[in-house]
């Protein structure tokens, strides 16, 4: 096994962003002098990032490095910054990052999912107690069809779920129908005519006669219908 | 209680007819008042299997418009007591046949019988639906082969949806499988469906097996329902199937190929 050299990770952490609102160095000086005095040591060295959206396109950034440095603190990057600033921060080693949403300052509420609230409530699978006969159609749905006899030669079965056949199924089954790739049938013996999962079909031709008149799951796997043996 | 059981089958020419003459025939035989309708208008068949068509003079179809009241149109069997037969009109069609005027004819026929055998036409269109809607039971009349099954099948589903015991919510129709022209050699061969083939597929009881036969038709030739005729293997088997349908359990008969040899020289055939 090779010696293990670099690895990629995601990490998260927690930067404090310094908003400034004035293009005076002396302003802010002062401003940083006050704000530190407080809590020294909780900022000794700490990695800061600058907020210029309030300042001007002009602001001279390699000024504010060393004013940052003069109060221990180690700016790692910029916010908000112009196309000027951006590239003395690209040739100083700093980052250029593209602000997320910070949290305090906007009053806004904040915003839930409207489907967390009302959620799609469980739609109950549609059962169907006995055979579907030739010429009859059944369809389910947003929701699984479960059969609990028979699906006859001639007779469709539809559902935008999964559909269960506790007997034979000799029909067609059409499960998936609005193109979920996710939808199932499964059936105690399979004798399909048809049998289709978010549009893609299979003829009874096609079926492995290992399968014919066993039980059976079919699923889509990379975009085909796979039948296996339950 | 009188009750309305519809001979029935999606295709045409597997025994409708044949069978609804020697059920109806059958159950008079025991007693029980039984008419038999022809709702096979514009096909009259009924009256020539029970060999009363010279003795046509009003018909279903006139009794449903008012032009004839349902005495005038009944024809009286000569072989059997307590037999009635209700012809169809040769000259109409399907259509003369409306769901108020159907009701209120098999309602009449309900206080006089103690059966009504609806004979269906084939298809499933106004005169086979017309012909099931009232139902009771059903006996649905299959042959042991693949497409006869197919419509059988289909005439089971609309049994389930269009009849007015599925529209009411009442108890579904009682349904019985008649299997017709079966033929125990051609079965062994693999020519033709078994009964057991042909009950996994439609799943519901079984009646009766009604071997393929000459006698069958040479009963339709001469008029005589062939339940009749005591000596041949479908008149057996159709009687077998009315002591089913009356509820009794017997074992069935002529469900494989005969032996030929001794047997056959002792009892012929």
């Amino acid at each position: 096994m090779p010696l293990r050299i670099i690895e990629l990770k995601g990490s998260l952490f927690t930067l404090s962003v310094v908003k400034i609102y004035s293009d005076s160095l002396e302003l802010i000086s002062s401003s940083l002098s006050k704000k530190l005095a407080s809590a020294p040591n909780f900022f000794a060295n700490a990695p800061m990032v600058a907020d210029l959206e309030k300042v001007d396109d002009t602001f001279p950034l390699s000024e504010l490095v060393a004013l940052f440095s003069e109060f221990n603190l180690v700016l790692v990057g910029i916010t908000h910054a112009s196309e000027q600033q951006k590239s003395y921060a690209s040739t100083h080693g700093l980052a250029v990052l593209n602000a997320g949403k910070t949290a305090p300052e906007s009053t806004e509420k904040p915003e839930i999912p409207p489907d967390a609230t009302n959620a799609p409530a469980f739609v109950a699978s549609k059962i169907v107690r006995g055979n579907v006969r030739s010429g009859q159609q059944v369809y389910a749905a947003d929701t699984d069809l479960i059969i609990t006899g028979s699906v006859s030669a001639g007779a469709e079965v539809i559902a935008d779920g999964d559909i269960h056949v506790h007997g034979a199924l000799r029909g067609r089954a059409i499960a998936g129908a609005k193109l979920n790739p996710h939808a199932r049938i499964i059936c105690q013996n399979m004798q399909a005519e048809l049998i289709s999962i978010a549009g893609n079909y299979l003829l009874s031709d096609s079926i492995n006669s290992d399968l014919w008149q066993q039980a059976a799951l079919v699923e889509l796997n990379d975009g085909k219908i796979l039948i296996s043996a339950l | 209680m009188a009750k309305i059981i519809v001979v029935t089958s999606g295709k045409g020419g597997v025994g409708k007819t044949t069978s609804s003459a020697a059920i109806g025939t059958g159950l008079a035989l025991k007693g029980h008042s039984t008419v038999i309708v022809d709702f096979d208008i514009g096909l009259r068949n009924l009256d020539l299997v029970m060999g009363c068509e010279r003795r046509v003079v009003y018909d279903f179809v006139n009794v449903i418009n008012g032009e004839a009241n349902l005495n005038q149109a009944l024809i009286k069997d000569k072989r059997v007591n307590n037999l009635y037969i209700l012809p169809a009109s040769q000259t109409r069609d399907k259509d003369a046949l409306t769901r108020d005027g159907v009701g209120k004819v098999l309602e009449e026929l309900k206080e006089n019988f103690d059966y009504i055998i609806c004979d269906s036409p084939a298809g499933i269109e106004t005169g086979a639906l017309m012909a099931l809607y009232y139902a009771d039971e059903a006996i649905v009349t299959t042959n042991p082969e693949v497409s006869s099954v197919r419509d059988s099948d289909r005439i089971l589903g609309i049994l389930h949806s269009k009849s007015n015991r599925a529209e009411r919510n009442m108890d579904p129709i009682k349904e019985h499988l008649l299997l017709t022209r079966y033929h125990p050699e051609r079965v062994a061969k693999g020519e033709m469906l078994s009964v057991d083939d042909v009950k996994e597929i439609l799943a519901i009881p079984l009646l009766g097996v009604i071997p393929e036969s000459q006698s069958v038709l040479n009963a339709s030739n001469s008029g005589c329902p062939v339940i009749l005729d005591e000596e041949s293997d479908a008149g057996m088997a159709y009687s077998d199937a009315i002591e089913r349908l009356l509820g009794e359990t017997i074992d069935f008969r002529f469900l494989t190929a005969e032996k030929k040899g001794i047997f056959k020289r002792i009892f012929g055939g």
